[in-house]
Parts: C-alpha cells; sequence; structure tokens
C-alpha cells in the first residue's frame, strides 16, 4: 500500500510536457543513429540522391522539361534526328521531338507503373503471408500457400505478357498484370518471418495476456516484417519499373505517342547504330531509376541488419 | 499460507511425436508430464527444480494456459483452469502471468518499452490512462521513466528481464509463473532480479510458481520446493528441509553435484553420492521406477513396481521404494 501511494506520487511528478519531451528525444535519437548507420554506406546515399532527383524529375515535368509540348502529338520534320546539341541535350527523334523532355515524362510513367503496382502487391501479399505464417500447418496456411505456388509457377514476364496482350494493350493493364504476378513474392517473404516468429516468447506473452489474434498479427508480427518489406520493396521498384519497360517496349505498356521508356527504346531500335540517340538515352534512364533503387535497396538491407545485430 | 491458491491434480501432458510401424500404427508419445499432483499455497515461492527435460516448463505453460493438459486438473482458487472446450476467460488470464527465460525474445524488438507494456494494460485496465500506468510500472522495478520510448535492444539482458517482469505484473496478477527467470542471464544481474522479484513479492502479496534447475538458489528464497524426474516429481518438502535432510536418492544426487569451492562447504552437504548416468529420454521412461537406470540403490522392486508418493514426515513428501513413513 505505501508503496502503491509513494509511486503514484512520483510518476505523477512527470508532467504530460516531460513525457512529450521524452518521447522527443527517444525518437530524435533513434533517428539519428538508423541516419548515421545509413549514411556511412556512400552507395546507398548515392542510390537515396538518384531517386529523389528522379522523383524530383517526375513531379516537376511540366517545369523542367525544356519542350514539354513535344510530349503530346507533336512534329518538327525539320529537326528531326537531331544528334545531341546544346538545345536539345539529348538530341531529337524521329519526327523532331526533344528527348530529354519525353525522358523526363517518361519518369512519371515508369514512377507511376511502379507505385502503383506496389501500392496494389504489397499490402494483398503481406496480409496473406501475415494470416498464412500465423496459422501454419492449418487450412489458411494451405489454401494460400499453394495458391501462390501455382502463380509462381509462371514466369511473371509471360504472364504479364499474356494478361496484356488479352486485354487491350495500355499502362492501366500492364499494372494489373503485372501485379498480378507480383504479390506470391510478398506473400513468401512474410510467410517465413511470420512462421519463425509466432513461436518467440513475445507472441506467447501477448496470447497469455489475452490479446486478440489481430492485435498479434499486426501489432506484434507485422512490425518485425518491416524492414525486409522495404528493402524488397526498393529493390522491386527497379524490376517492376524494368518489366514495365519490357511490356512497352513489345508494345503492350505505354502506348504511342505517350512517352514511355521502353516505348521510345523501342521505337528507336530501327534506326540504331546511326540515331543512336533515339533509343540510348531512353535506355539509360532506365538504367539509371533501376541502379538507384538497388543500391537504396541494398542500403537498407545493411542498415535494417546492422539494427538487428 | 494456509488456502491453497493452486491444486494440480493427477496432471499428464503426453506431446505425439510420430507413429509406429505402417499397419497397426500407434502413437509415440513424449510423457513430458506423468501424473503430477501438488499444490502452491496463497504468497508462497514455490520451488519446482529439475534437469532438463523433466517437464518442468511443460508444468509451467500449462498453468498459464499455452497448453492443454491430456487429462488431470488445474484448479485455481477452486476454478477449473481449462473446463469448458474454449480459451481461458480474461479475469483469469488477468490473474496468472508468466515470465520467460530469454528476455531477448520475450519482449518484441521492433517495439518500445512503453508499447510493449501496454499490451496487457490496454487489455486488462482499459479504463486507465496507458501512459500514467506504464510510468508507475517501471517505478515498481526501479527502471527510470526515460525508458519508456527505448527499444529492448538499447537495454541489457538483464533490464530487458525487468521489463518482462513489469509486463507479468501489468495485470495485478496473484500468481506470477517464472520460467527461468535468470538463468540467461550474467551472475552478477542474478542477484539484482532475484532480490527485486523478493520485494516485489513482499509489496504485493504474489505467490510464485519458480521453475529452475538451480536448486541452491531454491534454498535462499522458496519455501517449498519440488524435485522433477521424467516428468514426475520424485519429492517435495520445505525450502531448507531439503539440505538437511534430503530423502530421496535422486536429490541426494542433485545436491552432491552442486559444485563448492571449499572443503567445508562440502562437509555441509548431507550425503555424498556421485552422479552417474544421464537423465533417460521421456519417450522411452523406464518400466518401474524411473530412476532405477540411475539409482545406486536399485534394487528388484524398483524394476516392476513405479514407487507411490508418500509422506514421510510432515510436509515431505517423497516417493521410493526404500522410504517409509514415520510414525
Amino acid at each position: 500500500m505505501g508503496v502503491e501511494m509513494t509511486s503514484a506520487v512520483q510518476a505523477t511528478q512527470l508532467t504530460a510536457e516531460d513525457i512529450a519531451r521524452l518521447r522527443r528525444e527517444s525518437r530524435r535519437e533513434n533517428w539519428g543513429r538508423a541516419w548515421y548507420k545509413f549514411s556511412r554506406n556512400p552507395l546507398s546515399l548515392i542510390g537515396a540522391g538518384t531517386i529523389i532527383f528522379v522523383v524530383c524529375l517526375a513531379i516537376f515535368a511540366p517545369w523542367i522539361a525544356p519542350y514539354p509540348e513535344h510530349v503530346k502529338p507533336f512534329t518538327d520534320f525539320a529537326n528531326a534526328s537531331q544528334p545531341p546539341s546544346s538545345q536539345h541535350w539529348f538530341g531529337t527523334d524521329e519526327i523532331g521531338r526533344d528527348i530529354l523532355s519525353r525522358v523526363i515524362y517518361g519518369y512519371r510513367f515508369s514512377l507511376t507503373m511502379g507505385v502503383t503496382v506496389l501500392a496494389i502487391v504489397v499490402p494483398i501479399g503481406v496480409v496473406l503471408g501475415l494470416v498464412a505464417g500465423y496459422f501454419q500447418h492449418r487450412w489458411p496456411d494451405t489454401l494460400i500457400m499453394r495458391t501462390t505456388d501455382i502463380f509462381l509457377a509462371v514466369p511473371p514476364l509471360i504472364l504479364a505478357l499474356a494478361i496484356a496482350s488479352i486485354l487491350e494493350p495500355n499502362l492501366f493493364n500492364a499494372m494489373i498484370a503485372v501485379s498480378l504476378t507480383w504479390w506470391p513474392w510478398y506473400t513468401r517473404l512474410v510467410y517465413s518471418i511470420t512462421t519463425g516468429l509466432r513461436n518467440e516468447f513475445f507472441v506467447t506473452a501477448s496470447q497469455v495476456t489475452g490479446a486478440s489474434t489481430s492485435h498479434i498479427i499486426f501489432r506484434e508480427i507485422l512490425p518485425n516484417c518491416v524492414s525486409p518489406i522495404f528493402t524488397k520493396m526498393s529493390l522491386d521498384m527497379g524490376w517492376v519499373i524494368i518489366i514495365g519497360a519490357s511490356l512497352s517496349f513489345v508494345g503492350l505498356g505505354v502506348q504511342p505517342p505517350k512517352p514511355g521508356l521502353g516505348t521510345m527504346v523501342a521505337s528507336g531500335t530501327r534506326y540504331l547504330p546511326d540515331d543512336w540517340w533515339i533509343s540510348a538515352f531512353p535506355a539509360l534512364a532506365i538504367v539509371v531509376v533501376v541502379l538507384g533503387f538497388n543500391l537504396l535497396g541494398d542500403g537498407l538491407r545493411d542498415l535494417f541488419a546492422a539494427e538487428d545485430g | 499460507m494456509t488456502e491453497p491458491i493452486l491444486i494440480m491434480r493427477d496432471l499428464k501432458k503426453y506431446f505425439t511425436v510420430g507413429h509406429t510401424g505402417v499397419i497397426r500404427r500407434k502413437p509415440i508419445d513424449v510423457k513430458a508430464v506423468d501424473g503430477v499432483s501438488l499444490e502452491l499455497y496463497a504468497g508462497e515461492t514455490f520451488g519446482l527444480v529439475g534437469e532438463s527435460g523433466s517437464g518442468k516448463s511443460t508444468i509451467a505453460y500449462m498453468v498459464a494456459g499455452m497448453h492443454r493438459p491430456t487429462s488431470g486438473t488445474i484448479e485455481f482458487r477452486g476454478r477449473d483452469l481449462f473446463e469448458g472446450g474454449g480459451g481461458r476467460p480474461l479475469d483469469l488470464k488477468k490473474e496468472i502471468q508468466i515470465v520467460f527465460q530469454d528476455p531477448g525474445s520475450s519482449l518484441n524488438a521492433r517495439r518500445t518499452i512503453a508499447q510493449n507494456l501496454a499490451v496487457p494494460l490496454r487489455i486488462h485496465k482499459p479504463d486507465e490512462d496507458v501512459i500514467s500506468a506504464t510510468l508507475r510500472l517501471l517505478e515498481l522495478v526501479d527502471l527510470p521513466p526515460s525508458y519508456m520510448y527505448r527499444y529492448p535492444n538499447m537495454l541489457s539482458g538483464g533490464e530487458k528481464q525487468i521489463v518482462a517482469i513489469a509486463r507479468a505484473l501489468a495485470t495485478d496478477p496473484s500468481l506470477v509463473i517464472l520460467d527461468e527467470p535468470t538463468s540467461a542471464l550474467d551472475v552478477s544481474v542474478q542477484g539484482k532480479v532475484i532480490n527485486l522479484l523478493m520485494r516485489l513479492q513482499r509489496e504485493l502479496n504474489l505467490t510464485y510458481l519458480f521453475i529452475t534447475h538451480d536448486l541452491s538458489l531454491m534454498r535462499n528464497i522458496a519455501s517449498r520446493v519440488a524435485i522433477m524426474y521424467l516428468g514426475k516429481v520424485c519429492e517435495v518438502a520445505g525450502g531448507a528441509e531439503f539440505f538437511q535432510r534430503p530423502e530421496h536418492p535422486y536429490t541426494q544426487m542433485l545436491l552432491s553435484s552442486i559444485p563448492v569451492i571449499s572443503d567445508e562447504e562440502e562437509a555441509l552437504k548431507p550425503a555424498k553420492m556421485v552422479p552417474r548416468g544421464e537423465i533417460p529420454s521421456p519417450v522411452n521412461v523406464p518400466p518401474g521406477c524411473s530412476f532405477n537406470t540411475r539409482c545406486p540403490y536399485v534394487f528388484e522392486q524398483c524394476m516392476q513396481a513405479d514407487p507411490q508418493m508418500i509422506e514421510l514426515h510432515s510436509q515431505h513428501f517423497a516417493r521410493c521404494h526404500l522410504l517409509k513413513a514415520e510414525n
């Protein structure tokens, strides 16, 4: 009784401001530590810088692109197939459109594709993986994991090609096609983590104290899956952009005259090797963004590995 | 010390680990706990001692509600803990809490100390302010309030275990199961945690079911101790009584194997007995008395019949063919 009294008095000596300050300080400390670890690896900084740069290009394309009107139906045969110059840094294509402007706009399609596909795929894949993993050896496990096996048996690009060619070829259907092939990877990743965590004592402790299944899955297990999920998302952005560009390259993604990076590479191949810049710069743009996401993903992986160690 | 708070009656837990043969398949069972009857009194520290594989943790997990017994009952204040088929009601979960051996895995590493402590608070004290309840808990176990927003990996092993103890106390339980709470800790920290546990017991009037393999620790803190061997209890007596009058050959063997430094200490040990052999696999328990493979006094009867538990003298029980009740 005596202790109850004193501890209550001392606990109330901390004001709400004190607690808020504690929270702020701890948060700053945690972020500072994370940033320190992340920033020690120059490659991940380069990756992060590249991604920020590309995202800014995509967002502010109308203000950055030197010839925004070249993205719409436009021809200027007088200036067709110009090599790189001070007016057109990346040169012009076979009908006189500025390639730099179209590459900048092309990033919009690539990033939209990547973000949308991951926004569809990650929640679905993660929730299914959590449920299957938590109910390991029971029917949800069998149902979900055998379904993912079926989807994984088909190569993603081939399935995406099949779906995109059945439906009308455009960016939206390409995103649906890639999403259908991509969620099983997240299910598998989260499933393997969850099956390892469900027997950890912190899960048992919440069960013993009476926590609900949804609390255990989403508040106890999910936070432990976040770092591998983020790492995979970053690496996958690159992959999804490549698949999107591949679909565009074979004519099943972004349709001309819209400036998809894959579409631009495809249209330029007819003029190789003389007018190399028509294909080369969009291709280089793909390389830059994919490399950026991969470096960022590697950096995140190292960061999270160091955190656990 | 008079009213039993927890009563186990003929408690059994078998785990099926496989099947024999192909056509006439019979399950192969591990008899982790095989007919244990114990009583815990309110406010005491009851030590449950045994080697690895003796079934002591399985008993803890059944009391905590993680496993259902194969047969037998556990009563808490007269209520059957496994009545009905469903889960344990919340008001019983509130009364019985558990602290695990490994503090590294018993706290969620991706959630702050405050979030870890909030789990039982939100379930069992929905009307209370979580932050002030968390602060009170940290105060109770002598941890600074600044730990609230830290992550478990920023704490030492001992501090993590103290947080785990605080989490167990969050529901105001009356029975706390301590499953080897100090065996994963440095020796220097063990004493601190034990002292904290003893202080909390006095202040909050807790009953402890203390699972351990450290018999010498029990001498100092347990009011009564039960020795387990291969899923069965072989001796129950008061904590100090064990060291003065160990009756069961297995207890004598355990006491002999406590390491001591000086000859004076060695002389304090009641009976000398050289430990031999290893605990047999619980899949293949020998017939008769399960200790007959290692007992130096083994004779014919031990191979045939499993001895019954008898009260040798007041509050001292043992299960051995050699022993007879006084009076």
